[in-house]
């Protein structure tokens, strides 16, 4: 890995760039891949330029990501820039190698223009990746001797890490060969497997400091367990089960409206849930009308509609409400709805076109 | 016998004494499902609905004859159950169990494959051959015996298309889920290859979502074997942003890939009939 020194403000970045002493590179600090394209990533010669530029980098955004911090970096002059990563191959179902001579910013064209370019090794699941498999990579990549060493030796850490912090991606984009011939991870992205955090209390303590890639209302939704994600949108969205609430989405934008949000209150859920997801969705304050759709199965509609009554009581819901309930027991949860003046329908498309349709009428 | 599962299924259920899996151990004993035992590490010598419980599984099978698995253990003890259960020869073995890290999976699926084990799921409802056997989740009075073929990646969805199904008159084979999860046992291609083989499967519905390349997988299979019964396909996520997962750990689009959009396309370019609403897809498989 390079030097560097993490900065939150320009002054700091000015010490870093004293004390590391060189021509340096300022590098956001965002949870966002391919921030070199967008402009997170800038030059620096002088102390007074590394504090110009971080000035500069922590008063934009990047991708929607604000930047908190920047990290002041030695910067390498590289002959090669090579690309390596370890991912989920879903389809061969393990992890795969990934490697190839012509890593950097534009790697997804090449991985799209020449796929020959890019190397694939898949690993063994029971045996896992073994040195001289590293090295034959290495090989692939035109490195002997030496060089190759320190190259086996960069991967098999990197497989390390997946294997020890249960990462579904680590990716060293670009991976460089510098002038005198030394091979530097110059720079390394790891997504966690958030299936895997039950063995990783560190990281959950860790995240609740972090700035995540979340709205408010996506965290709160997180910590109470629902499946929640914010659009731009003006229709909000509940529903059981997360293939159905995708197609809830899909069915209000074929109706001409736009989805506030992807609520899945999961399966056999309780008039908690439903409580803690109507209160998320409402204090969006894009969302001007309420679309519930419930598939009854294991869940049954009438505590469906009692749980809503009970919650439109305590929190006084104003925004109008169009409820789709089908399924176990859906005559009496539609009974029990229809006595409090509150219509439901039984068909999908019927609901989400009425639920655009009231997008209009409210101010 | 539809596809995997039928009257001669008899099935032992991991995590019986847990919530999950003792509600639904009543449900699907209600069904007709045969349960011939359950196990709970620590709760041997129990009985749950008249089931009687074992510490393990080889206990279990010194006593009874059983040949499926459906696991209901929470995701931390999720791969030690499926291991047990693949190691002492149940095939299939159900997973209805969320949340299982991928590295776990990964292992799962890699010693299913070396032992010939059908893995079906994680983070699925189950399978159910209507008027046989119920190996999961889902509220049976929406099924009915018949001759479509169904198999999806997401649960209420399924539920939602089934009944659609039941109600114009087209009654199932065999329905199942194969998991929300990016790694799952059984893939689109190998229920397929089943519900082709099998006679009283004489149409296919499918439902797919976004994320990963399983729907472009199976149009290839399609495409390839010349696919002998209709086949009629919903995709969710055409309003999904991309790199956010939507409630399913697999349904993410990355970059550019696994859109809902590429998946229609390589489904229709095979020859299947898209449904762009899920009501559609029982208009489309109604015999003219």
């Amino acid at each position: 890995m390079p030097k560097g020194l993490v900065a939150s403000t320009a002054q700091e970045a000015k010490e870093a760039f004293l004390k590391l002493n060189q021509p340096c590179m300022i590098k956001a600090q965002v949870l966002v891949a391919g921030r070199g394209k967008a402009g997170g990533i800038k030059p620096a010669s002088s102390s007074e330029e590394a504090a110009q530029v971080t000035e500069s980098l922590l008063s934009i955004t990047i991708k929607g990501e604000r930047t908190a911090k920047v990290l002041v970096e030695q910067r390498l002059a590289s002959k090669r820039e090579l690309y390596i990563s370890i991912v989920v191959d879903r389809s061969s179902k393990c992890f795969t190698l990934l490697c190839s001579s012509e890593g950097g910013g534009e790697i997804e064209q090449v991985a799209a223009t020449n796929p020959e370019k890019i190397t694939r090794h898949k690993i063994d699941p029971l045996i896992g990746l073994q040195e001289f498999e590293s090295r034959f990579v290495a090989k692939k990549l035109g490195y002997s001797g030496k060089q190759m060493n320190q190259l086996s030796s960069i991967i098999m850490k990197l497989n390390q890490i997946v294997l020890d912090y249960d990462a579904e991606l680590i990716e060293s984009n670009p991976l460089i060969e510098t002038q005198n011939g030394d091979l530097i991870a110059a720079d390394l992205r790891i997504l966690l497997d958030d299936n895997s955090l039950f063995r990783h209390p560190e990281f959950l303590e860790r995240m609740k400091t972090f700035e995540p890639d979340m709205t408010p209302l996506e965290v709160t939704a997180r910590e109470k367990g629902l499946a929640y994600v914010e659009l731009d949108g003006e229709v909000g969205i509940i529903g059981n089960g997360a293939g159905l609430v995708m197609a809830t989405l899909d069915m209000i934008l074929d109706s001409k409206g736009r989805p506030a949000n992807f609520c899945d209150v999961g399966g056999g859920a309780n008039e908690e849930r439903i409580g803690s997801a109507l209160e998320i969705v409402l204090a969006n304050p894009r969302v001007k009308v309420l679309l519930i759709n419930i598939m009854g199965g294991i869940t049954r509609c009438d505590d469906v509609a009692r749980a809503i009554l009970d919650i439109q009581k305590k929190m006084g819901i104003s925004k109008p409400m169009v409820i789709r309930l089908v399924g176990t027991n859906e005559e009496e949860g539609r009974n029990i709805l229809a006595a409090a003046q509150i219509p439901s329908l039984n068909s999908m498309e019927e609901a989400a076109a009425r639920a655009v349709g009231l997008v209009s009428q409210v101010k | 016998m539809a596809i995997l599962v039928g009257k001669d299924t008899k099935v032992i259920v991991q995590g019986i004494t847990g919530s999950q899996g003792s509600y639904h151990t009543q449900l699907m004993l209600e069904y007709g499902t045969k349960i011939v035992a359950g196990s709970t590490p620590g709760r041997g010598g129990t009985q749950t609905y008249g089931i009687p419980v074992f510490d393990t599984i080889r206990e279990a099978l010194s006593q009874f004859d059983a040949n499926a698995s459906i696991i209901f253990v929470p995701a931390p003890f999720a791969r030690d159950a499926a291991l047990e259960a693949i190691t002492a020869g149940l095939n299939p073995v159900v997973v209805i169990t969320e949340g299982i890290p991928v590295k776990d999976e990964i292992q799962i699926m890699e010693v299913a494959k070396l032992k010939g084990t059908t893995v079906i799921g994680p983070n699925t409802p189950g399978i159910i051959t209507p008027g046989e056997c119920k190996l999961g989740i889902m509220p049976a009075h929406i099924f009915k015996q018949g001759n479509v073929g169904l198999v999806s990646r997401s649960g209420t969805l399924t539920y939602e298309i089934a009944a659609s199904l039941t109600v114009a008159g087209l009654g199932q084979s065999t329905c199942l889920g194969i998991g929300g999860d990016p790694v799952v046992g059984l893939s689109f291609v190998d229920v397929l290859e089943f519900f082709r083989m099998d006679p009283e499967t004489e149409a296919v519905a499918m439902i797919g979502e976004i994320g990963g390349n399983a729907e472009e997988m199976a149009a290839e299979y399609i495409k390839t074997t010349n696919y002998p019964k209709p086949i009629a396909a919903y995709v969710a996520g055409r309003a999904a942003p991309p790199g956010k997962r939507m409630g399913h750990a697999g349904a993410i689009i990355m970059g550019n890939s696994g859109t809902a959009e590429t998946k229609i396309e390589a489904l229709r370019s095979a020859g299947v009939r898209i449904a762009l609403k899920p009501s559609e897809i029982a208009r489309l498989l109604k015999p003219k």
